[in-house]
């Protein structure tokens, strides 16, 4: 199982990417949407990412337009994608999830909040099939 | 300095006493770090000078201190999932094919803690019940009385709120308030909330549908577990359901239950309730990703 971490920040990238290792991911990264996109259209079907946690800021394509891309792929309609951002307003969690987010995460976060994520969208370890 | 022998045995009695919580030897680093905020809150140079003012004739209001520092209050939304979709996907459909001239399901969250599970109920039901004209009306109790308060408040820190909480019902149910987030007006009318040690005689209640008494047994000892599956059962109607939580069971404490399966949960019924409902497990909400389940 693979998922790709899409953050502008390295450090963000490795503490997220580090996490989901825990969890038994194997990790993409990308450092902006149009880079996710990009990783994303290079994968054969079989390779794809089954998640992606998905920052709202980053330059050249932010989170949003990333997420609402991706949902217009058919090829990418089984892609679980996570908002993990610092943006928290009541608006902004129901905007990211009406464009087609499955989960929102609000950073700061904790190991125990990322594995409860998982597992609220079935990809914690313990649920998944080999 | 650590707490003395003589003073852990001295709270381990109080505690029990008050609360059914059994503090065995080799809890005492537990009690010890426990008590050390109060005892500097009171002004106490340790541990041990701060249970000596518990024995005082006015340490009432400092031994109930006592007691809440050591319940543990650790919940979670949706906690440990199969419960609730349980509840979602089955039970709340079984519950709503009786004939029932109230259209009243009536839930009790039995340690509700700070109120994760009762506010949990009522979400699924204003998603499963209400819509179909139905009534929930939860009880949410427990023994503490920040726990109590904190439930009637209904409000929850951002760290609180990523426990376990699917977004699409964060920001349907709750508002953001401050840094945290406030339960729905919706969702608090659904929910009464009042102390209720398990372990005393029980005011009048009404008679449940469901009872929530999850992760509490696991704190008593065995005649403790029996006498408040005693008292549930009382209070719950002879088809109604028990959910017990993960390392709870009434397996060789009380006989007059018997289990059911519904998908990868087990739920406790009165003796006697009829055979298990076969309704099939939906998702905790249509709202909820698809991934669940
Ligand atoms: C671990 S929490 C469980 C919360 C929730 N039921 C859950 O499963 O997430 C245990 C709760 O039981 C309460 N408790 C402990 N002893 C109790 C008693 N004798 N009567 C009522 N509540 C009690 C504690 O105050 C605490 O809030
Ligand atoms: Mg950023």
């Amino acid at each position: 199982m693979r998922a790709l971490v899409i953050d502008d920040s390295r450090a963000m990238r490795m503490m997220i990417g580090r996490l989901l290792t825990q969890q038994g991911f194997e990790i993409l990264q990308a450092g902006d949407g149009q880079e996710a996109l990009d990783v994303l259209g290079a994968c054969e079907p079989h390779e794809l990412p089954v998640l992606c946690t998905v920052d709202w800021n980053m330059p050249v394509m932010d989170g949003l337009t990333f997420v609402q891309s991706a949902r217009k792929r058919t090829e990418l309609r089984d892609l679980t994608l996570m908002m993990v951002t610092t943006e928290s307003e009541n608006h902004q969690v129901v905007r990211a999830l009406a464009a087609g987010a499955h989960e929102y995460l609000i950073k700061p976060f904790t190991a125990e909040a990322m594995a409860d994520k998982l597992d609220l969208l079935g990809l914690d370890p313990s649920r998944r099939v080999a | 300095m650590t707490l003395s022998p003589e003073a852990f045995r001295f709270v381990a009695d109080l505690v029990r006493r008050e609360s059914a919580i059994v503090l065995e030897t080799g809890k005492e680093y537990l009690v010890d770090s426990r008590l050390r905020s109060l005892a500097v809150a009171a002004g106490d140079a340790d541990v041990n000078a701060y249970v000596d003012r518990l024995r005082r004739p006015d340490g009432a209001r400092e031994k109930s201190k006592v007691v809440e520092a050591m319940t543990t209050n650790e919940t979670s939304w949706f906690r440990d999932r199969e419960p609730f979709q349980a509840l979602s996907g089955t039970i709340f459909q079984e519950l709503m094919q009786r004939p029932n001239a109230s259209r009243t399901i009536r839930i009790w969250s039995a340690a509700c803690s700070s109120g994760q599970e009762a506010y949990t109920i009522a979400m699924l039901a204003a998603e499963h019940v209400v819509p179909l004209g139905w009534r929930v009306e939860i009880v949410a109790t427990d023994l503490a009385q920040s726990m109590v308060d904190r439930t009637r408040e209904g409000r929850y820190s951002q760290l609180e709120i990523g426990r376990g909480m699917p977004a699409p019902l964060l920001v349907k149910y709750f508002q953001r308030e401050g840094t945290g987030w406030k339960v729905s007006d919706q969702l608090r009318s659904m929910v009464r909330v009042q102390t209720l040690n398990l372990a005393a005689p029980y005011p009048p209640m009404p008679v449940f549908d469901i009872v929530f008494l999850r992760n509490v047994l696991i704190y008593f000892d065995a005649a403790t577990k029996k006498q408040v599956l005693g008292r549930v059962r009382q209070v719950l109607d002879p088809q109604g359901y028990l959910f017990l939580g993960g390392a709870e069971t009434t397996l060789g404490i009380d006989d007059s239950w018997e289990r059911s399966t519904i998908g990868r949960f087990t739920v406790n019924r009165p003796r006697g309730a009829v055979a298990a409902p076969t309704v099939g497990t939906a998702p905790l909400s249509g709202l909820a990703a698809r991934k669940v389940i």
